[in-house]
């Protein structure tokens, strides 16, 4: 006879992340999956859903409170045992390099949450790639912006054409060994401070 | 080649001395490259410390212990060579439940034995009412915050099982629940007090400084593999933090203190806000003012000092509210997680004063006493507990065995 389906309890104040994790489980075949973005009530839905594993993340300021919690077994029924197999420190540490943490009922067998907890980990370290990639986008995207609005003020004060505005910032920026970007938001700024308020 | 050392901390007045440390360059000075990593909870705080991302940390006094003990999932063995400062905490009540505690006879004095009949008499009353139980937060199950308003209720006859609910919140959302009437009451360290007094949600009831007077609050919990492999900087980080103290202690350095705490790397709160636990001139209402000189020492009484007595008084309340057994070996787990030893060889070089024996009978100086020390001179006390109790560590048994009695 299979073990029974185990049931799992994510609790991320991050929607996307929680989704990520979600479909990850589901993808895996787990079905009993609930998600909890906000932990206020979180002690009558952690009785009623009665979870065999727990997955918090770690900027989580109420960790202490959920892991105090868990602790008194009378508030979810079996106690819950700690953090997956203490002799297991890699998987601890790759744990806790993701910001992912993990909590077991005890007597559950180590080889049933292993993959569990990996999956965890694994997109944890995926989210936050792709959050890093997206801020990266961001401030590229708004590097060009300053950037136009640098040579905007360039090409207005001094009558330059747009292409020796920006061989101008270039030109300044590698003499300064700084970015394209700082020096034209040096610019903007000096601009905003000193110029005639454009609108302001 | 600089000792490179990385401590967790948690946004509270009390990383002061880490703070400092970084700051004002005595970590330096003492060939350390200091990383100070704030975080959000002090489960992380241990979890960190456990993995080895953190060396040392800001921790709750009890904290070490209660890993030690195996009360914490996750744990590596830890040890406390230094505390960082006593005192600090504050009970803070709704205006709602003041208003019932002030009808029942409590002054606006922050005396503990008024406030706490007055509150006795409000349970009893709410309870003749079929009203819902107080409720009340602390930081963590092992934190000298929920052993020192545990005592306070004790003592002043409320069963702080039975007659109150009892909570854990993080300390910066504890105004916002006093506010929406999730919780009654706190004890929490500063600024987490003062927030609810200027938010208007709350009023200071009374304090630590009062219920336990010199009493220990924060540590610097070390990862003891970490401390045996690098001894050297430890000894180091001491003396840096030593010097931290010395400058956190000195009066004229207050503002800057507080200006330097408030940054957004640190608590990132108004230094306004750091102020009144710094002077001990304390907002404890809307419309009143209190003053408590010791509401937070950073040096003086030997503040710093890592007493096995109170390692040991953390210990007896572990055991008073069944968080684990008495048993010899659980006792010498308590006394052994605090390294006076490790201080003092520390600190030699200094030439200050330090303490001679490791415990002391706590609450058995009625006033400030010169004590016998090693070097320069050195005064302790007052340290008296509220109700004129005394704990001495020689008697632990008896002590434990008067507190389950009382229950």
């Amino acid at each position: 006879m299979p073990p029974a389906p185990l049931s799992i309890l994510v609790i991320d104040e991050n929607h996307i992340r929680a989704s990520i994790i979600e479909a990850g489980l589901r993808e895996a075949g787990h079905d009993r999956v609930t998600v909890v973005h906000d932990v206020a009530g979180i002690a009558a839905r952690v009785a009623a859903i009665n979870p065999d594993v727990i997955v918090i993340d770690l900027e989580n300021p109420n960790r202490d409170m959920l892991e105090n919690m868990f602790q008194l077994s009378r508030a979810v029924r079996r106690p819950i045992a700690m953090f997956v197999d203490r002799s297991d420190q890699s998987a601890i540490e790759a744990a806790i390099d993701a910001g992912v943490s993990a909590y077991v009922v005890d007597g559950l067998r180590q080889e049933r949450v292993k993959p569990i907890l990996d999956m965890a980990v694994s997109r944890f370290n995926a989210f936050s790639r792709l959050t890093r990639e997206l801020e990266e986008a961001r401030s590229e995207l708004e590097g060009r912006k300053v950037i136009d609005r640098a040579k905007g003020i360039l090409m207005a004060q001094r009558g330059l054409t747009e292409e020796a505005a920006y061989a101008l910032l270039r030109k300044t920026a590698m003499n300064q060994n700084r970015r394209i970007a700082d020096v034209a938001q040096s610019l903007v700024t000096a601009a905003d401070l000193l110029g005639p308020g454009d609108g302001q | 080649m600089k000792h490179q050392i990385t401590a967790g901390f948690i946004p509270l007045l009390d990383s002061a001395l880490l703070v400092a440390a970084k700051e004002k360059g005595f970590a330096n000075a003492e060939g350390i490259d200091l990383t100070l990593v704030r975080e959000t909870s002090w489960a992380n705080i241990r979890d960190r410390l456990a993995v080895g991302h953190f060396h040392v940390a800001h921790m709750l006094g009890p904290m070490p212990i209660a890993c030690n003990l195996g009360l914490a999932p996750l744990a590596t063995p830890m040890i406390v060579p230094m505390a960082l400062g006593l005192g600090g905490n504050a009970v803070t009540v709704s205006n709602a439940l003041w208003a019932e505690m002030k009808a029942a006879g409590a002054l606006p004095d922050l005396e503990p034995k008024p406030a706490g009949e007055a509150l006795r008499k409000v349970v009893a009353a709410r309870r003749a009412a079929g009203s819902d139980r107080l409720r009340f937060a602390v930081v963590h199950p092992h934190s000298g915050h929920v052993y020192e308003l545990r005592y306070w209720l004790a003592a002043c006859g409320i069963d702080p099982e039975r007659d109150v609910e009892t909570v854990i919140v993080p300390p910066p959302l504890m105004a916002d629940a006093l506010g929406a009437g999730t919780i009654d009451g706190y004890c929490v360290g500063e600024p987490w007090n003062t927030a609810a007094v200027e938010a208007g949600h709350g009023r200071i009831a009374t304090v630590k400084a009062a219920i336990w007077r010199s009493s220990p609050e924060k540590v610097l919990g070390v990862a003891a593999r970490w401390a045996e492999a690098e001894s050297e900087a430890l000894a180091a980080l001491l003396r840096a933090l030593y010097r931290a103290a010395l400058w956190c202690g000195e009066p004229g350095n207050r503002d800057e203190l507080a200006a330097m705490l408030s940054g957004v790397a640190y608590v990132g709160r108004p230094a306004e806000w750091l102020m009144p636990a710094l002077t001990g001139r304390l907002r404890i209402g809307t419309d009143a003012e209190a003053t408590i000189e010791d509401y937070f020492m950073p040096l003086a009484r030997a503040a710093t000092f890592p007493w096995r007595s109170h390692a040991l008084w953390f210990y007896s309340q572990m055991v008073r509210w069944g968080q684990t057994e008495h048993s010899a070996g659980n006792l010498a787990t308590a006394r052994e997680t605090y390294r006076p030893d490790l201080y003092r060889s520390a600190l030699k070089p200094l030439g200050v004063a330090l303490p001679g024996a490791n415990s002391k009978v706590e609450g058995a100086l009625k006033s400030p006493t010169p004590v016998g020390s090693a070097g320069a001179s050195l005064t302790l006390g007052p340290d008296g507990f509220f109700d004129g109790s005394l704990f001495d560590p020689d008697r632990i048994d008896d002590y434990i065995a008067a507190q389950k009695r009382d229950r």
